[in-house]
């Protein structure tokens, strides 16, 4: 019942927040001195209705607060506008969204499961041959800039034609059985998620390291160990589980990291999410599209967040009974 | 402790590697304008994408000789459509030290002429071959790396002050103040980093010149990262702000933006330090891929992103590698900047062994 009530504590101090992100990237927008509906005039599938239409929603002949009042309205009621090719934007978004965050699942889920292993081993074996070179293969993986491995990647994919080139899934995909489908899409997302999984792996390492290095210097590890304990037992019973739990608010972190690491990997590999949305609508400076993805994109990170809180009550029994003292 | 640090950086194997890399770097950034044999804008249109010039010390009768090139001819290969480089054998560009080449003004002031290394002025040499408009990779490499390589340490100087300010004033007052400006700091942190980065950099009108561009990077980089160093500040202010050098300093009627910059902001001295050092390659990486886009430093003015933007199209890249360079010399800076940070936190801070 507490969690419940933390949740909704949390998701309500949420509101406000991004009401401010709103504010901010509302008005960030528009001080660029292009006309947010130049491009839907210059595009003559576009009626005029619908141009009449949305700069009375936009309210662009008014001041600025008052747009940004008309926009959160609109906003709050579900409508989102038209892109500057006439589509609706809500419709883009639920296109992309998913993608991105299927990739993003994946990636966190790989890193994890080889990530946290490396960590512990490196630990446990503190200065050794094996801790010496994966510092030196983590301090590689954090170097590569995203994009340049994915285009080098890409060179790899054109040169051996093992991997399809960008994109989500093969032209037939529709034709295909259920579990090609599954192929297919498995296939292409190879590239994409060995370029994230590369560079988010090295953090999540390095941390994890850390943090069994710290724990296994305290005082109640040096007692179990003084006391007796199997090395094995002291390990993965006690130290692990406080080493764990700073990880879990790292979660959030990272996912906030992927977002924006996947929008360079997505745009090379012409990858259909919420990244490469975002960027293509900046660069034909699509205002509404911008507006809405920058939302979303900010309502995911908030939510990533507070996953992570809940994840964090779960596991630390600590926080659970500050949280609900507070 | 500057001395001390430097010491210690010198006894790790990595750390001097990586601080010999970094010098050399700078050094040859420097001396751009000699070192490379061409200047930033000097193109040859009828060279475009020639691969990097070959470089003989043996003559056709198998002799030694002084080091010279031949040029290269752009064919069109009607059968195949496409266009083949083959060597111009009929004459010979020898290699020439310090000799007059296209004239230049070192570091902007001095007008002089003289290059490393050039040849003669009909022939060409391109070390790492030639761009879309025939102007000499390697040269615009030494170019674009003056750009990429300070434009993180200068967000860093913009970010940093503003950061300590924002978090200490913030810790320090406490109250309705602090948690307004936390609730604003967390909502620029709420934005997804890279999202926030292209909007500001699409926000810039064109038509400016290359250095108010240049400036205004440098703010955009430094808007996007002070909240969350901010915020790491404020909680560093909270855990010394009662302590009793700061409720001396209160009671002998010190201002309150005194005691802040004067006594408490100096505590966070060593976390400053190790966070600027590790932070330096994230906003060098962050240029060069605002760059890549097209949103950052812009043509004709060359960055190691933009130099890579021609690496979009990978037809281009299959055929030419050599365009893919600038990604390699990031990837070693920022490498370095990682070791050289890693080696200064567990210096200053023994306690946090390896993040």
């Amino acid at each position: 019942m507490q969690i419940f009530l933390y949740i909704l504590k949390r998701i309500l101090q949420s509101i406000p927040l991004l009401i401010i992100v709103s504010i901010i990237s509302f008005f960030i927008i528009r001080l660029s001195p292009v006309d947010p509906l130049a491009e839907l005039k210059l595009n003559p599938s576009v009626s005029k209705e619908t141009l009449q239409k949305e700069t009375e929603r936009l309210g662009l002949d008014k001041p600025i607060i008052v747009q940004y009042g008309k926009w959160a309205k609109s906003f709050v009621q579900g409508d989102l506008g038209v892109t500057s090719n006439g589509e609706q934007v809500s419709v883009k978004l639920k296109e992309r969204i998913p993608n991105t965050l299927l990739l993003a699942v994946i990636v966190i889920f790989l890193t994890w499961v080889v990530g946290v292993p490396l960590g512990v081993a490196a630990a446990l074996k503190w200065k050794s041959p094996l801790d010496r070179v994966l510092t030196v293969l983590t301090s590689i993986g954090m170097a590569i800039p995203s994009f340049f491995f994915a285009v080098l990647l890409l060179i790899f994919a054109v040169k051996t034609g093992w991997f399809p080139i960008g994109g989500l899934t093969s032209s037939n995909f529709a034709e295909m059985t259920f579990g090609r489908k599954i192929l297919d899409l498995a296939h292409h997302l190879v590239l994409p998620v060995t370029v994230l999984f590369t560079i988010s792996l090295a953090g999540l390492q390095r941390q994890m390291r850390a943090n069994l290095l710290d724990v296994l210097d305290s005082d109640y590890v040096k007692f179990a160990k003084a006391k007796g304990l199997s090395e094995f037992k002291v390990v993965y019973k006690h130290a692990l589980r406080n080493a764990i739990n700073p990880m879990i608010t790292l979660l959030g972190f990272e996912f906030a990291g992927l977002l924006s690491g996947a929008a360079l990997t997505e745009y090379v590999f012409q990858y259909p999410g919420l990244g490469r949305l975002i960027l293509e609508a900046v660069l034909r400076s699509d205002i509404n599209l911008v507006m809405a993805s920058l939302m979303m994109g900010a309502i995911m990170l908030i939510l990533g967040n507070l996953i992570a809180d809940i994840l964090l009550i779960i596991t630390d029994p600590r926080i659970r009974v500050k949280g609900g003292a507070s | 402790m500057f001395r001390d640090v430097l010491q210690q950086l010198w006894k790790d194997k990595f750390a001097r590697v990586a601080l010999i890399v970094l010098g050399i770097i700078y050094f040859a950034l420097f001396f751009a304008d000699f070192i490379a044999p061409y200047t930033k804008d000097f193109s040859d249109r009828t060279m475009a994408y020639v691969p990097p010039s070959k470089i003989f010390v043996i003559d056709e009768n198998g002799k030694l000789s002084k080091p010279y090139t031949y040029n290269y001819r752009r064919d069109f290969d009607g059968e195949n459509l496409k266009i083949v480089y083959t060597l111009d054998r009929s004459q010979k560009h020898y290699l020439k030290l310090f000799a007059q080449g296209e004239p230049y003004k070192f570091l902007g002031l001095i007008p002089m002429k003289r290059h490393l290394f050039t040849t003669d002025s009909d022939g060409r040499l391109f070390l790492l071959g030639a761009d879309i408009n025939g102007r000499d990779v390697f040269s615009r490499l030494l170019f674009g790396g003056r750009i990429s390589m300070t434009i993180g340490f200068l967000a860093l100087f913009v970010l940093f002050p503003i950061g300590l300010l924002y978090g200490g004033i913030s810790g320090y007052l406490g109250g309705k103040v602090d948690a307004v400006m936390m609730r604003f700091a967390e909502a620029v942190m709420s934005i997804p980093s890279f999202y926030l980065l292209i909007i500001l950099a699409s926000v810039l009108p064109s038509g400016m010149t290359s250095i108010q561009r240049f400036i205004l990077i440098v703010i955009i980089l430094a808007l996007v990262g002070w909240a969350g160093f901010a915020r790491v500040v404020r909680g560093m202010v909270l855990s010394v702000k009662n302590q009793e050098f700061v409720q001396a300093a209160r009671s002998i009627g010190q201002s309150k933006l005194g005691i802040i910059i004067k006594h408490i902001l100096p505590q966070t001295t060593s976390f400053v330090i190790v966070a600027m050092t590790l932070s330096v390659p994230s906003y060098i990486l962050s240029e060069s891929g605002l760059s890549f886009l097209g949103l950052g430093i812009q043509q004709p003015d060359a960055s190691w992103g933009n130099m890579l933007k021609e690496a979009q199209e990978f037809t281009n890249i299959i055929s030419r590698p050599w365009l893919l360079t600038p990604g390699f010399l990031i990837f070693i800076a920022v490498l370095a900047f990682n070791l050289i940070g890693d080696t200064i936190r567990d210096v200053l801070d023994p306690k946090n062994k390896v993040r």
